[in-house]
């Protein structure tokens, strides 16, 4: 059935709008075809006539009125002629010719006249003759004509066919538009009826993309991208109260004991100060965790797109390899690095530093001693800009590597290590803000992290 | 030193004029922004502590006004909003250093203690002198005693920092900001080894040390 929605869709009316232009140039092209063929066979009929006009006055001039009057006889009874002939004398009698009268139409001599002629074939009544009548100069009139039925028919043919085609045309044209319409008006619907259930809740519903690579497939990839996008935050939210509540509230908790019970037992006041710099310390950690999720939440906000400016890799990563350098070598952990310096991005510097350190910060941490760090600058297969980190530490399994990136995970075995678990996280979010991904391969053995930056010439 | 301190919350004043005062500074306290620029402008002061958000006029457009008319005492801003963009920001307004709440009340004061020997410093220097420590700034050498000291770049200007604050108590966020520009926090305290093989470099070999801890606050370089 059809909807009535239809007829006020966009498309139908772009489609109307279109269909009436179109059926306004068939009919122009169409009129402009039908006109050109009737002149083209009018003139061609008198051509003819004036041709044998100019024959039969030869006759005259040659063998008098009685002669003309004897070549018309003839010409006039050849069968199925469809010539027209008629001589009449100075008083109108008529001698000789196939017309039973002197044509009413026909009174101005020396002139171009249409009339109707009995059909000779009987198929119709009458039809039409076009002719031309002179003046002979003993006083005698000539009338020489063609009948013109079988123009009159061809041109009937071709109006009948220009009506059709316009008809055809205006029928395809509303087909079309409508199916066009509805074709469109189902995707938006579909579209429509996605975001409604989405806005009651059901946040997990994508628009389902048909179809091939054309707008309105983009246009639901889009949408699709931008509820993921919504769907990470909001699960990054709950992630976050679920790691306010674990992981700051542990703490917390563990701060107000320790102020309880120096209150309680604060007989002496050594005890007192001890307890007072373990909480202070504490409350230190958790502003630091505080800190990192801001960090976190603003990276991941996006505003930050204004102070984005081009920044060479390898200042970033050289800055974070001077900070981390000595802490490694206490370790016994050699950093060697491999920086392309003509590589830049357009990005944050402070951000992208701070994830740097961040690698780094971890590939240290994880690395045992005697072990091996390498950092890159370079360009991936692909040809994306690229900051990797190797480590020769344990690596992380590949199952929990999506794990790793969630806020406040830490994965068995580096507990007893000191972080929020918010290192990678940040690494992540900062990757997203830049439309990086962050890569993580095998190290054989450790890990090999890489933030792959999207081609400077995409 | 003389310090005016516009801040609008009362216990967060309460707190900084006591801590303020029993380190040995005079503090003249506003707590609103009008009343802050007409303080500032009225005395004389060697540093303004401004909070951000203030109820009649804000801080940075406080500090803006003050600029204006050419008044160059230092400034340092305190701001709930800690973004690097915020901090940006707050710099370009005129203020001098950004200081993030919440912060450790060491931190505020050894950033308000080098602030207000800015001042009191050449702009322009050649030679930094600290005891028999002497760093060239144009030939980028380092003599203690006289005997050459080959440091790294890194070293160098980390040395740098401190003997331009020298006697002056700085804090590892200030070395992180100064010598690294990080303007956030490593999870690990990296500044600690960095200052450790200074020291190898340049307190081993002699009597006396020149680069001393500050408990809970941070390092200090005095002759």
């Amino acid at each position: 059935m059809l909807d009535a929605r239809l007829f006020r869709t966009t498309t139908f009316r772009v489609a109307l709008v279109y269909l009436t232009l179109f059926l306004v140039s068939v009919a122009t092209i169409l009129v402009v075809v039908y006109g050109m063929t009737a002149t083209l066979l009018q003139n061609q009929a008198d051509e003819t006539i004036a041709v044998e006009l100019d024959g039969l006055r030869e006759h005259y001039a040659e063998r008098g009125l009685q002669g003309l009057g004897q070549v018309i006889q003839e010409r006039a009874a050849a069968p199925r002629t469809r010539s027209v002939y008629l001589l009449a004398d100075g008083r109108g009698a008529i001698l000789a010719g196939n017309l039973a009268a002197w044509p009413r139409a026909a009174k101005a001599l020396d002139d171009w006249v249409s009339f109707d002629v009995a059909n000779p074939e009987a198929e119709t009544a009458v039809q039409s003759a076009r002719a031309a009548a002179v003046a002979l100069p003993d006083g005698a009139r000539l009338l020489v004509g063609r009948d013109m039925g079988e123009r009159d028919r061809f041109l009937d043919r071709v109006i009948d066919a220009l009506v059709w085609a316009l008809g055809l045309t205006l029928g395809l044209g509303v087909a079309g538009a409508v199916v066009i319409s509805r074709n469109f008006m189902h995707r938006i619907e579909a579209i429509n009826r996605t975001t409604r259930q989405i806005m009651t809740g059901e946040l997990h519903r994508r628009i389902p993309a048909e179809g091939g690579d054309d707008e309105l497939t983009r246009l639901a990839g889009n949408l699709n991208g931008m509820l993921d996008q919504i769907e990470r935050l909001m699960t990054g939210m709950r992630h976050v109260s679920d790691g306010i509540a674990h992981d700051l509230r542990t703490p917390l908790t563990r701060l107000r004991a320790r102020l309880e019970l120096a209150l309680i037992g604060s007989e002496d006041l050594e005890s007192a100060r001890a307890a007072m710099q373990d909480a202070l310390a504490e409350a230190d950690r958790l502003l630091g965790t505080f800190q990192a999720l801001l960090s976190i939440a603003e990276a991941e906000a996006g505003y930050r797109h204004a102070a984005f400016a081009p920044v060479a890799l390898a200042e970033i990563a050289r800055s974070a390899i001077d900070l981390y350098e000595p802490l490694a070598e206490e370790k016994g952990i050699v950093i060697s690095a491999a920086l392309r310096p003509e590589i830049r991005i357009e990005g944050h510097e402070q951000l992208l530093a701070q994830a740097a350190v961040n690698l780094i910060d971890n590939a240290v941490k994880y690395t045992p001693a005697g072990g091996r760090i390498a950092v890159e600058v370079g360009l991936s297969e692909a040809g994306e800009p690229e900051l990797g980190v190797c480590d020769s530490g344990p690596g992380i399994p590949g199952a929990e590597r999506a794990r790793v990136l969630e806020r406040f995970v830490r994965l068995e075995g580096s507990r007893s290590t000191p972080g929020n678990g918010l290192g990678l996280s940040l690494v992540d979010a900062v990757a997203r803000l830049h439309r990086a991904r962050l890569v993580m391969d095998d190290n054989d053995p450790g890990l090999r992290i890489a933030l792959r930056f999207p081609s400077l010439r995409a | 030193m003389r310090i005016l301190l516009v801040e609008d919350d009362a216990q967060a004043a309460a707190y900084l004029v006591t801590g303020l005062t029993e380190s040995g500074h005079t503090v003249v306290h506003a707590d609103n922004g009008r009343d802050g620029l007409a303080c500032a402008s009225a005395e004389p002061f060697d540093v303004l502590v401004v909070d951000r958000m203030l109820p009649e006029r804000d801080g940075l457009s406080l500090i803006g006004a003050l600029r204006a008319a050419g008044n160059g005492t230092p400034a340092l801003i305190l701001s709930a909003l800690g973004s690097v963009d915020d901090r940006v920001k707050g710099l370009r307004a005129g203020g001098d250093d950004y200081l993030t709440k919440p912060y450790a009340f060491a931190e505020l004061l050894a950033r308000i203690e080098v602030l207000g020997r800015r001042g009191t410093a050449p702009a322009v220097a050649t030679r930094l002198e600290v005891g028999e420590l002497e760093m060239d700034l144009l030939t980028r050498t380092v003599r203690r005693a006289g005997r050459p000291i080959d440091l790294l770049p890194r070293e160098y200007r980390l040395l740098e920092y401190l003997m331009r604050h020298a006697g002056s108590a700085v804090t590892r966020t200030m070395l992180l900001e100064n010598v690294w520009d990080y303007h956030f926090d490593p999870q690990t305290n990296v500044i600690d080894v960095h200052i450790a093989r200074l020291r190898q470099k340049i307190d081993r070999d002699f009597p006396t040390a020149v680069i001393h801890t500050v408990r809970g606050v941070g390092y200090c370089l005095r002759a």
